[in-house]
């Protein structure tokens, strides 16, 4: 991260893997391709996960040993307080919904 | 670090750091990933209240609707080239080159003001066609969400210009360096929270 500039080469091939992992979930939901929105919310998801991967390594310049290893555990600190953030939100708001009493916008409109 | 008071009997204060520090800058670097990965969290939330929020549509009108995936598509591929453009203007600087530094920054920044006049487009359309912020949850949440990260690289491009200029009067010298090594990270970090936003918000939103 903090000492190198990165060369030509590494630029290049981070760019050119972000653009192949960009277009295909893209083609994947704009052609339609696999018609099954779960199955492609799965897949597109999985390519964000790896695209994130390669940009943190061939443009941050990550890696585990930079400053001495700190700027990767602060990194992998991040990581679990957000995925706590997450996962955490969605699955209680989740279960706080199915658990209320059900109502339509316009009763709840009428509550005092 | 510097005691700057000086020693009985002595005339000028005397400065103890002796030893060199464990990284040459200073440590500027680390503490601005640790900013990042601050923002990383303000960015989390956001994601996560979209997530909660994101398909209650108050019988408005939902992603599927709204979003203009070939805009999208576009939008990203910009913010994925001034990434590269960015990286060519690092690699510029290792080799003290002011002149072309200078060229890459601008097209990167170039390249940013689309991306933010494009964004600012979209949500001009969105607004004619009534889909504001107050109009439903999921609006809401989208606009925090997108719109935050839009502001982000306005700032980013407001720095860029400032470094253009700081480049141009006194050359790269090694705070100018220090300081384009911050704003790399800055706009590579936006580039990743970028990659989050089109995939969950945008491709995931206007499947049905």
């Amino acid at each position: 991260m903090s000492e190198a500039h990165g060369t030509f080469r590494g630029y290049m091939t981070g760019f050119v893997l972000s653009v192949i992992l960009t277009a295909i979930p893209f083609w994947l939901v704009m052609a339609d391709v696999l018609d099954d929105t779960l199955l492609t919310s799965i897949v597109i998801m999985a390519f964000a996960a790896v695209q994130i991967v390669v940009h943190m390594i061939y443009f941050l310049h990550m890696n585990t040993k930079s400053e001495g290893g700190w700027t990767f555990l602060a990194l992998a600190f991040t990581l679990t307080l957000v995925v706590i953030t997450l996962a955490g939100s969605i699955w209680v708001m989740y279960h706080l919904d199915r658990n209320m009493m059900p109502m339509t916008p316009h009763e709840a409109l009428q509550k005092p | 670090m510097h005691e700057m008071t000086p020693p009985p009997g002595a005339k000028a204060p005397v400065f103890y750091e002796q030893e060199d520090h464990a990284h040459g800058d200073g440590g500027t670097l680390f503490g601005f990933w640790l900013y990042l990965m601050g923002d990383c969290l303000i960015f989390a939330v956001l994601f996560a209240t979209y997530g909660v929020l994101g398909r209650n549509y108050a019988a408005g009108p939902s992603g599927a609707d709204l979003f203009d995936l070939r805009l999208v598509a576009l939008n990203t591929s910009l913010l994925l080239l001034s990434s590269i453009t960015y990286g060519f203007a690092m690699l510029e600087m290792g080799q003290q080159n002011v002149r072309k530094t200078l060229i890459w920054l601008a097209v990167t920044g170039l390249l940013g003001a689309t991306f933010v006049s494009l964004e600012l487009y979209e949500f001009a359309h969105m607004f004619r066609e009534g889909a504001t912020p107050q109009r439903s949850a999921f609006l809401s949440s989208f606009f925090a969400l997108v719109g935050t990260h839009g502001l982000h690289v306005t700032v980013g491009i407001v720095w860029l210009v400032t470094l253009m200029v700081q480049v141009r009067r006194f050359g790269l010298i090694e705070d100018n360096q220090r300081r384009l090594m911050c704003l790399s990270m800055f706009w590579h970090f936006l580039d990743v929270v970028w990659i989050g936003v089109f995939t969950f918000v945008y491709l995931m939103g206007s499947m049905r």
